[in-house]
């Protein structure tokens, strides 16, 4: 119910009742979008659409900064020497 | 796609998962708030990933699961009417009131219509001029900007033939609900990201001082939900109690400002009745009275219907983290989506619901002596 999807802003114009609104591209399926809760998104911005309103932006630099972290995370643990009796190892379950 | 794809990548979360081994020395019990990641731990299969100190209850942030038997009977009654077009999300037709569901009382007759979003009810109110146009507004935090804006509009383009049947629910008085609980077994949360999209999570920050449970804003995704429930149990294992934030590519401190105002111009707090659990103190919305003139409630003036669940059914348990769904002997038997006996069997994001799409009934002895429920 809560679900909610990163789109990428594609249009944004005003409705005839002055409402901000816009379309959204969902990885190929593009939909009309509310925008009126995101007043500085522009052109090219990532949004969070639920039930067709773009709740907030996504922060790209946010997202890759903590998807590095998770990476690093992974380089550190495969750094580390296995116990020898094989447990650890197996439970890191390298690819 | 992007934003979502990356973050589904198994040996990343294979690592996430051997770190939550390194770091868990005893046992915790950690609950995901929302229905919503409930299903994706369900569904990617994330728990029994877990080392077996790390149990994951499921909580109580469906909404089609805790909108009020009474307030289903209220729905029923109001789409029976014939000027009436009674529009819904898609989830809530299935879930029966007392006697039918949305569904069967629009083969029926009655006009009954799945809509994506609140706003569009307002194109079928300005078709319908000489009809009735009514929305079901369930949700949590996360969708009351969308129907705020849906009646905020329709007073603005005098459409005074649309209302909206409020059975608005809010998550911090529910957490505060199941900590006071004397069966409460829950020592650490992972906050519901999309709610605090909108609303930040400031709120949660006495809630976590004063019970002393870590709070973890997390998002929806594996790798989301697993880096959300190492951060806890990092907590626990510290014996730290702070709110922290797992899904800062959405979620701020503040919140949506801009969504947060509009909703506090449209709805005001109120106690609500839970389907399950019971009333709550301030935890739900409902429109303020200058909005009196689009609020089917009033509207339509539903006299109170008093309903009695079925006495098999544990879902309140369930919902508030006391049992699994497992633990239900009625659990895929006599409780089926098709045939659902309770709340959390009725939505695709209720947790009963959710062990039952994925197989969990059908689990063999050797599968449960492995994967304990």
């Amino acid at each position: 119910m809560c679900l909610a999807i990163p789109g990428k802003v594609i249009e944004i114009a005003q409705d005839e009742n002055g409402v901000r609104m816009g379309r959204a591209n969902f990885g190929g399926i593009v939909k009309q979008v509310c925008l009126e809760y995101t007043p500085d998104v522009h052109l090219g911005d990532f949004v969070l659409v639920h039930v067709g309103f773009a709740l907030g932006k996504v922060d790209e630099e946010e997202a890759a900064r903590t998807y590095k972290l998770l990476e690093e995370m992974k380089q550190l643990s495969e750094l580390e020497v296995p116990t020898g009796d094989g447990a650890d190892a197996g439970a890191r379950g390298s690819p | 796609m992007k934003l979502l794809d990356e973050y589904r990548n198994e040996a990343l979360a294979q690592k996430i998962v051997a770190e939550i081994r390194r770091t868990v020395t005893r046992p915790w019990v950690l609950m995901e708030v929302c229905g919503g990641q409930t299903h994706s731990i369900v569904k990617y299969g994330l728990d029994r990933l877990l080392p077996a100190q790390v149990e994951l209850v499921h909580g109580p942030g469906c909404p089609v699961c805790v909108t009020s038997l009474e307030m289903i009977d209220k729905a029923h009654a109001i789409a029976r009417r014939p000027e009436v077009i009674f529009c819904s999300f898609g989830d809530m037709l299935r879930v029966p009131g007392s006697g039918a569901d949305l569904l069967i009382i629009k083969s029926r007759g009655a006009d009954v219509r799945v809509v994506y979003s609140p706003i569009d009810c307002l194109k079928i109110a300005r078709a319908n001029p000489d009809r009735k146009v009514v929305f079901f507004a369930i949700g949590f935090e996360t969708t009351a900007p969308a129907n705020a804006m849906a009646v905020w509009q329709a007073r603005h383009q005098g459409l005074k033939n649309f209302s909206i049947l409020v059975s608005h629910v809010l998550v911090p008085p529910s957490i505060a609900s199941i900590l006071q609980s004397p069966l409460n077994r829950v020592q650490g949360f992972l906050g519901p990201g999309h709610v605090c999209t909108v609303m930040g999570y400031r709120e949660y920050e006495p809630l976590s001082a004063r019970f002393h449970v870590p709070i973890v804003i997390t998002g929806f995704e594996p790798l989301d939900l697993l880096e959300g429930t190492l951060m806890a149990i990092r907590q626990l294992e510290a014996g730290e109690a702070k709110v922290e934030n797992q899904y800062g590519r959405v979620v701020s401190r503040e919140g949506n400002r801009v969504a947060q105002e509009f909703v506090n111009k449209v709805f005001e707090v109120c106690d609500r009745k839970w389907r399950g659990v019971g009333s709550i103190p301030k935890s739900g919305y409902k429109l303020r009275w200058e909005f009196r003139d689009h609020d089917a409630e009033r509207l339509f003036d539903v006299k109170e219907i008093d309903t009695q669940e079925p006495e098999e059914c544990i879902s309140g348990l369930v919902l508030r983290g006391v049992k699994k769904p497992h633990d239900c002997p009625a659990f895929g038997k006599q409780c089926t989506p098709d045939h659902p006996l309770g709340a959390t069997m009725v939505s695709a994001e209720g947790a009963c619901a959710a062990y039952y799409a994925y197989g969990r009934h059908l689990q063999t002895a050797e599968e449960k002596a492995f994967f304990p429920s």
